[in-house]
């Protein structure tokens, strides 16, 4: 028999776990001589106050989404990617190397064309430690965060030595050309009679995301392929014996993971930049982490996480431009948040569990 | 490449090595406790920010360096805490450490001297003085060994000499008390040391407490000795090198000397020359930085010899009951 009811699991361990994550943020807030009630208003208002804050919220939520989808489907495999921001970095060397070079007349076009760029450059920058797990059994973990770093110096190549346009001082492409710009919500939603904000950078990639999710769902719920990435993950043993190929399986999953990663780069390279800069990801890819893990590694709870995620950068923002509250809040209610809901997970759990033991004798 | 820049060089790499050197002295005693440990990087930072902050405010460098060790010792706690007693994934939890050092730093340094997350710069007994080692001056002007005695192993702060006295003395305790012994097994077969009457528990934190002290040592060495002052993400990325370098040396001390110089050695080039031609050919800065990287994987994939981690590493010890 389950110890806990199901809805405690899912639920009210990760609402726990989040409420002691908050409880600290606000003590740190108040360590550093602000009000963390202040706080939070101003950073609802800066965030959601407004069609602008919704658009900045929505964007981060739109990269977001892509990398917590990462995280959460090879975690469903028992994988940790640590390197979706390396991937979301070649996603990006992808997208400029398509929107620069071809010839591209239509956004709609070019929006598939990019994804198929950005999607193939991440999954195969996570393949190759994806194939070093699956076959020289190289822990992915350490191959992960290697590859991150490798990738940050290919994309400082590229953009120092080659795609860096004649006479130009900053390490950035060049601007990607007019036809290839994606609408933002402003043009999508003007057609409706609705008002958005014009210079909030959420875009159509918003529902590419939304369509992933989707598509995550599908594929670990409902497809042969999605039993056996949730085998592998349970039991490798089991797996094997049930004959299923654990390297065919690790290297899908990893390149699914890796091209989800790499999609993310049409939101924030082909949607908000419109050229490559460095560090362009900003390190969504790290956020994944904790969405993930804040959803459950189900695409509903990732697409709430997000959207908190979301709600959090554009408030943190807020925050930095009206107090004397510096970004890096933000920084440390994300560790909090993997904390309480990865690492200290049994915290909460163990006591709930208890108490849920004890409610149940008591009728009896 | 001229005799001089040769030692300059060197000199350079021997101070870029020692971070590294003792982060990676620090992953080794937590990994071969079976304590799996990337938040290395954040208790150095951690460390580097707090004997920055107090040398800044006491003008004591010893200070500073104590602080540095207890802040990184708080952080080395916190994942003792997740990882031992509640038994939660270690890897997670050196990730969330490295994201609350990155965040806390900058929100403490910025709320303590409004500098824009950093240190006001050190001064006077704020740093660690470089040590003239005896006869330096005196042997300088002897062709060939003078330079190198006088600038190259000569002229270092105090914790460059602490580290590499720690390569000796992690291997002696590793390998020849029985803590070592106990530490070793306790990363190899918890539950033969415990069926031996032995507390899993209690090494397990001891090893993490001294990964703690070591990571401390690195960060007040990033922030007192390389550098005047601490500022804003100033481990750039040396935890994960150390991390590497770890796994190069297949998780022994006299090989993580022989990683860390080479790693060391690639960070000094990087920093000195921006890109070199060998044979013709130009290898970018870019490769430079990227080498330790490219190197772990390399070794990782087992292509040239095999790194095999301790064998209960990342793994939470459930005592039978």
């Amino acid at each position: 028999m389950e110890k806990m009811p199901k809805w405690a699991d899912v639920v009210l361990i990760p609402v726990i776990s989040l409420l002691l994550a908050a409880l600290i943020s606000a003590l740190v807030i108040l360590a550093i001589g602000e009000d963390p009630i202040e706080a939070l208003n101003l950073m609802i208002t800066g965030a959601l106050g407004s069609t602008y804050g919704w658009g900045y919220t929505l964007y981060y939520t739109t990269n977001f989404l892509f990398t917590g989808l990462a995280v959460a489907i090879a975690a469903h495999a028992g994988l940790f990617n640590i390197g979706g921001e390396g991937q979301a970095m070649l996603g990006g060397l992808g997208v400029a190397l398509v929107c620069l070079h071809l010839p591209l007349p239509h956004w709609s076009i070019a929006l598939i064309v990019a994804a198929l760029g950005a999607g193939i450059f991440g999954a195969v920058w996570a393949a190759i430690p994806g194939y070093l797990q699956a076959k020289r059994g190289s822990h992915i973990v350490i191959t992960t965060i290697m590859f991150n770093f490798i990738a940050f110096a290919v994309i400082n190549y590229m953009l120092v030595e080659v795609l860096r346009p004649q006479g130009a001082m900053d390490p950035a492409s060049a601007k990607f050309p007019e036809a290839v710009q994606l609408p933002t919500l402003h043009d999508l939603l003007a057609p409706l009679g609705i008002e958005f904000s014009k210079s909030a950078p959420a875009n159509v990639t918003l529902f590419v995301a939304l369509l992933s999710c989707v598509a995550v769902w599908g594929i670990i719920w409902r497809t042969p392929l999605g039993f056996e990435i949730r085998a592998l993950g349970k039991s490798e043993a089991a797996a094997r014996y049930a004959g299923i190929s654990s390297v065919r399986i690790i290297m899908i999953t990893m390149m699914i993971s890796g091209a989800l990663c790499g999609l993310m780069a049409i939101n924030n390279v082909m949607g908000e930049a419109e050229r490559l800069v460095l560090n362009a990801t900003e390190g969504a890819g790290f956020i994944g982490i904790a969405v993930a893990l804040m959803g459950r590694n189900h695409p509903f709870g990732v697409l709430l996480a997000a959207i908190l995620f979301g709600f959090l950068y554009q408030g943190g923002a807020e925050l930095a431009l009206w107090t004397n509250i510096p970004t890096e809040l933000i920084v440390v209610i994300q560790a909090l948040v993997i904390l309480f809901t990865g690492a200290l997970d049994n915290m909460v759990r163990i006591p709930l569990e208890r108490l849920f033991l004890a409610l149940r004798k008591e009728p009896n | 490449m001229d005799f001089l820049t040769l030692i300059q060089v060197l000199d350079s790499t021997l101070r870029m090595a020692t971070p590294l050197l003792l982060c990676c002295l620090a992953g080794l005693f937590s990994e071969r406790a079976g304590i799996f440990d990337i938040g290395l990087e954040g208790k150095m930072l951690m460390a580097a920010f707090f004997s920055a902050a107090v040398a800044a405010v006491s003008g004591n460098v010893w200070l500073g360096m104590l602080a540095g060790i207890a802040a990184s010792l708080i952080l080395s706690g916190l994942h003792g805490v997740a990882s031992i007693t509640f038994r939660g994934n270690q890897l997670i939890s050196g990730v969330a450490i490295n994201f609350l050092a990155s965040g806390l730093t900058v929100l403490i340094a910025q709320s303590w001297f409004q500098q824009g997350g950093r240190t006001p710069s050190l001064i006077g007994n704020g740093r660690f003085e470089d040590i003239t080692l005896p006869f330096a001056d005196a042997l300088a002007d002897v062709p060939l060994l003078g330079p190198i005695y006088s600038e190259l192993i000569s002229g270092h702060s105090f914790i460059v000499y602490l580290a590499l006295a720690c390569v000796p003395a992690t291997w002696w305790i590793l390998f020849r008390t029985r803590f070592g012994l106990r530490l070793r097994a306790v990363g190899e077969n918890p539950a033969a040391v415990d069926t031996a009457g032995i507390s899993v528990v209690r090494l397990r934190f001891a090893a993490v407490g001294i990964c703690g002290v070591l990571c401390g040592i690195a960060g007040a060495y990033l922030a007192t000795g390389l550098q005047a002052g601490f500022v804003k993400e100033m481990s750039s990325g040396r935890g994960y090198i150390a991390l590497a370098a770890l796994i190069f040396a297949k998780w022994r001390p006299w090989h993580a000397l022989g990683a860390c110089l080479l790693f060391g050695l690639l960070q000094a080039i990087a920093l000195r020359f921006q890109s070199i031609e060998i044979l013709g050919l130009t290898i970018p800065v870019q490769v430079m930085e990227a080498l330790p990287y490219i190197l772990t994987v390399v070794i990782l994939a087992g292509f040239v010899g095999k790194a095999v981690p301790p064998k209960a590493g990342g793994e939470p010890y459930v005592k039978e009951r």
